[in-house]
Formats: structure tokens, C-alpha cells, sequence
């Protein structure tokens, strides 16, 4: 099973220390599962033109590639002005309009208070079922003060974050099982 | 119609088109030479006049998994093959060539064809030919509005005064040699959204609309935009050919159809597309309203009367080599087209 984090911001580093947190978390309790994790401050990745995702390349290329092969994605982002960074709109231009067909998609959302509990839920669960996403439903909201210079020290977003990689990889895994069956009732 | 070369007393035109593109066959994992596709496309076409087919196409992509870069050349070659088949491109990306040049090969292949080319111009649904051909995407849609408009101009006037952003004007220029009876069918290539279809309506020239599956129904509001829009133009859609274009397989029963074509369809797509085509969908390619013609051959004959019902259209053009399909199963298919087939879309479709 492959699964890629993606930490969807070029600033600050909430985001990413939780998806850090998420991976790490990931490792210990399936270390079969092959984790990617992209931290978009780390790329260099242009505007999407439309192209189809194959035809990127450099650091876009990479990214467009590694999203479309992944089973399941965590993606993780903070809110900005009551949204989604673009950064991570971007990256969801740049795919195919079908492109989470047949993967799992969990969310994790750090915000600086929890007037924005209702972003993901208004603003990226939509984008994800557009894009044919099989989503979990219950996504981790985390806000600015359950951190303390790039740790998490609330002990129940711990929690949380592991039931959330637990939910995604059993997810993925029951989906792919009734995909599997599915396919071949088909004969063809 | 005449001026496309069409006539309506014959009924429903049947064409086939491929591709052109150069992918391993799934079920052995072998890809034959670009020299043997390139053969077996214009073997193809063989068939497909003997078999009284009325057109053959033939596609230019640019990129991998593709054996067609030079459409116009391989089209020279079945013009010289054949006698009696009407060939086209499917399409030419005129965005990223000059008009001209295309002007002056498909007049040419038309001469020797003796009148038999058409030119279908499309925008290109994947772009890394802008990058090799030295174009920039950003002008995606005014380069081919603008080499489009001119390649019409070209058709239509022998001496042509002209100037446009992305070509060098053009000053009592003689654009030579003529095609057969002076100028040739120029159709525009649309994806099946409306968007494109009402600027090929504007302009007054035939469409060629592609499609890969879905309802019927759904590209009927295409086409209906397209006549609208011709209408509010001032052209009489009735003197607007419209060709449709999509997958079509045909075996002794659906579900042997269904199982020959799939792995094709969904591994080429993958390799030239980046995703697969989902079973669920591919399934419900069977019903009689959906647009892919996969099926029995009384299936497919009931599914391209529908579609003559539902669209009006002059030409359904069949895909059926997609994605390293052997040449058998193409030659069966030709083979199941002309005796079965097409004599009763005829027998259906033609005023008496």
C-alpha cells in the first residue's frame, strides 16, 4: 500500500509538524505501508496550465506523479482566510479531474482558532468528491495552541492523528477489497 | 452537403479512424516495430475500402506510445493504397504547424487521391507538442482560432491577403496546388463539450465530435448548441455535416466484446492518459444509449440507428484499434462491418 502526506503550505510549520507527527505515527503502527511525505515548502512547483499530469516535470512532475500512484493521500493544511492555501488548490488544478478515483483521502486541518472547524468540511470535502475521492469522514482539526514550538503537546490530537492514519489505511484496505470484488463479477 | 462531399440519398456514412498510436498489447505485454504499425495503419485502410467502408482517418499526437507524428505522410501512403475510401486527418493540431505547409500536403495528398482528402483541425488534448514544436501554450486557444481562421481563408480564396499575431502576413500569396475541385472539407475537432462546439457552429464548418462513453443524450446538447449556434450565424445547420467518433468493438456477443476490448482501453489509457477506464463504466457501454459501440453487431447496428435518431448526424467513425488490439481482431472487425453492419445502416439510412 502506498500513501503519500502532503504538507500543504509553503509557510509556517504547524501543518507540517503535524503531518510529521502523522507519518511517524504511520511507521510504528504499519510499517508495511510505504509512506511518502511531500512538504510543498521543500519543491519548487509552477501554476498549473492545463496539461495533462504526465506531461509535468522537475519538482511538479514528481509531485503530480507520486499523488496519482498513491492508494490513499493524508493531506494536511492550514487555513488561510478562511480556505485552503493556495498552494494546495494548485495542486488539486494540476490533476485530472478524476484523479482520486479508487483512493482514500483523510484530511488533517491546523488553524489558528476553531472559528474555522467548518473549512474542511465546506471548502475541501466538496473539491475531494469532485474528484471522485473516497473520503473519511472524520478529518483532525488541530488549532495554534495545541502547539509548543513545533511539537504537539495537546495529547488528545495524538490521539486523534492515530486514529486518523488508523482510519485511512483500514479504509484503503477495505475499499480495494471491495473494488476487487466488484471488478470481477464484471468476466471481462 | 455537397460542398463536403456528402450526399444525404446515401444515408449514414461509416468511417473508422485511428489514433495512430503505438502501444504494447496488454494480454502479451509485446509491442510491435513503429515500422509494422505504420504498415499495418495503412493495411487498414485496405481493408476497410474493401470492405465498403466510406472513410479512414488518421491522428497526430506527439509524444510517446505513438507512431503518427507525420499524419500527412501516412495518409500520402494509403491515398497511393487506395481507390475509392475518402481519408482524413484526426486530427491535424494546426495550432502548432503553419497553415500553409498543411494547406499545400493535404491539397497535395488530395491530388493523389484524386480528390478523396479531407482535414479535420484540432487543438491537441495532451500539449507537450507546444514545447517540441516551439510554441507556447499559454496561447493555447488564439493559436488555433487564428491558424484555423486562416487555413479556412486558404480553402476558400486562391490569392490570399492576410495577417494575424502568430504567422508572418501573407500578401497576394498563391497557395499551391490547388485541391481537385478547388478546395477540400475542412471540419473542426471537438471533445464532445459544448464550449468548442459553438465556435465550429460560428464559423459554419462541419464538426467532427469525439467522444469516449456516456449517454447519448448528453452529446445530443452538443450537437444542438452546434446547429444553434451556426443558426444565429446566418448558416443553415442543414448544410452542416456532423461526424461522430468513438470506440467501437464488435464480437459474437457483448460480453465477449466487453472481454477482448477492455484490457486494450484501460492499459493504453493509462499509458497515454495517466489513468485506466473504470469497469463500472466501461460496463454500461453495452446500453443501447450509451455512445460506445460495443457489442453484438445487431447490438452495435441498434446502437448506431439510435444515435442517427438522436443526432442526425452524415458519419460515425469507429475506433477499434486502440491500445495494441492484434490486427486479427481488427480484420474481424472490418470484416463483421462489412457484411453485417454497414449494409443494414444502409439499408436504414439511405433515401430510396
Amino acid at each position: 500500500m502506498k500513501i503519500v502526506g502532503i504538507a500543504g503550505s509553503i509557510v509556517g510549520s504547524k501543518t507540517k509538524t503535524a503531518m510529521e507527527y502523522t507519518v511517524k505515527a504511520m511507521n510504528e503502527k504499519y510499517p508495511n505501508v510505504d509512506v511518502t511525505l511531500i512538504d510543498l515548502a521543500e519543491y519548487n512547483v509552477q501554476f498549473s496550465d492545463g496539461r495533462n499530469y504526465l506531461e509535468y516535470e522537475g519538482d511538479t512532475g514528481y509531485i503530480t506523479k507520486t499523488i496519482m500512484e498513491a492508494d490513499a493521500v493524508i493531506m494536511g493544511t492550514p487555513v488561510f482566510q478562511a480556505s485552503i492555501p493556495a498552494t494546495l488548490k494548485n495542486i488539486f488544478d494540476l490533476l485530472p479531474q478524476n484523479a482520486f478515483r479508487d483512493k482514500v483521502v483523510s484530511l488533517l486541518v491546523t488553524a489558528g482558532s476553531a472559528k474555522h472547524y467548518l473549512i474542511p468540511e465546506q471548502q475541501i470535502k466538496p473539491i475531494l468528491a469532485y474528484m471522485k475521492a473516497q473520503i473519511v469522514q472524520t478529518y483532525v482539526f488541530i488549532e495554534e495552541k495545541d502547539f509548543n514550538r513545533k511539537e504537539i503537546t495537546n495529547e488528545d490530537v495524538k490521539f486523534r492523528i492515530e486514529r486518523l492514519v488508523e482510519d485511512t489505511v483500514v479504509l484503503t484496505e477495505t475499499y480495494k477489497k471491495i473494488q476487487e470484488e466488484k471488478d470481477a463479477e464484471y468476466d471481462f | 452537403m455537397e460542398k463536403y462531399r456528402i450526399d444525404k440519398n446515401k444515408g449514414l456514412e461509416f468511417g473508422i479512424y485511428t489514433l495512430g498510436d503505438h502501444l504494447p498489447n496488454p494480454l502479451t505485454g509485446e509491442r510491435i516495430s513503429a515500422e509494422e504499425r505504420i504498415h499495418e495503419i495503412i493495411e487498414y485502410a485496405k481493408l476497410a475500402e474493401q470492405a465498403g467502408i466510406d472513410f479512414f482517418s488518421v491522428g497526430e499526437s506527439h509524444q510517446d506510445y505513438f507512431a503518427t507524428q507525420a499524419h500527412s505522410v501516412v495518409l500520402s501512403a494509403i491515398a497511393q493504397a487506395t481507390e475509392k475510401i475518402k481519408i482524413a486527418s484526426s486530427s491535424t493540431i494546426i495550432s502548432t504547424s503553419d497553415p500553409v505547409r498543411v494547406y499545400e500536403d493535404f491539397a497535395t495528398i488530395d491530388l493523389i487521391s484524386k480528390g478523396r482528402t479531407e482535414i479535420v483541425a484540432g487543438r491537441a488534448s495532451r500539449i507537450g507538442l507546444f514545447d517540441l514544436l516551439g510554441y507556447d501554450v499559454r496561447n493555447y486557444e488564439e493559436l488555433f482560432e487564428e491558424k484555423f481562421d486562416l487555413l479556412l481563408k486558404l480553402n476558400e480564396e486562391e490569392i490570399v491577403n492576410w495577417s494575424g499575431e502568430f504567422r508572418k502576413p501573407l500578401r497576394n500569396a498563391k497557395v499551391l496546388p490547388r485541391p481537385q475541385s478547388g478546395s477540400m472539407p475542412i471540419w473542426r475537432a471537438v471533445g464532445g463539450s459544448p464550449g468548442s462546439a459553438i465556435k465550429a457552429g460560428y464559423a459554419g464548418v462541419p464538426m467532427f465530435m469525439a467522444h469516449l462513453g456516456g449517454p447519448a443524450s448528453v452529446f445530443k446538447r452538443t450537437v444542438d448548441s452546434y446547429r444553434e449556434a451556426a443558426r444565429s450565424k446566418g448558416f443553415d445547420p442543414a448544410e452542416l455535416p456532423i461526424a461522430t467518433a468513438g470506440f467501437f468493438y464488435a464480437a459474437e456477443t457483448s460480453q465477449q466484446a466487453l472481454k477482448d476490448l477492455y484490457p486494450h482501453i484501460n492499459e493504453g489509457m493509462k499509458r497515454t492518459n495517466g489513468q485506466g477506464f473504470p469497469k463500472q463504466h466501461f460496463a454500461q457501454g453495452v446500453d443501447k444509449h450509451n455512445i460506445m459501440n460495443i457489442g453484438s453487431p445487431q447490438q452495435i447496428i441498434e446502437k448506431i440507428l439510435y444515435q442517427h435518431e438522436t443526432f442526425g448526424h452524415q458519419r460515425y467513425i469507429a475506433q477499434i484499434d486502440f491500445g495494441g488490439m492484434p490486427f486479427d481482431n481488427i480484420k474481424r472487425n472490418v470484416e463483421l462491418i462489412g457484411t453485417e453492419i454497414l449494409p443494414a445502416i444502409k439499408k436504414y439510412t439511405a433515401k430510396n
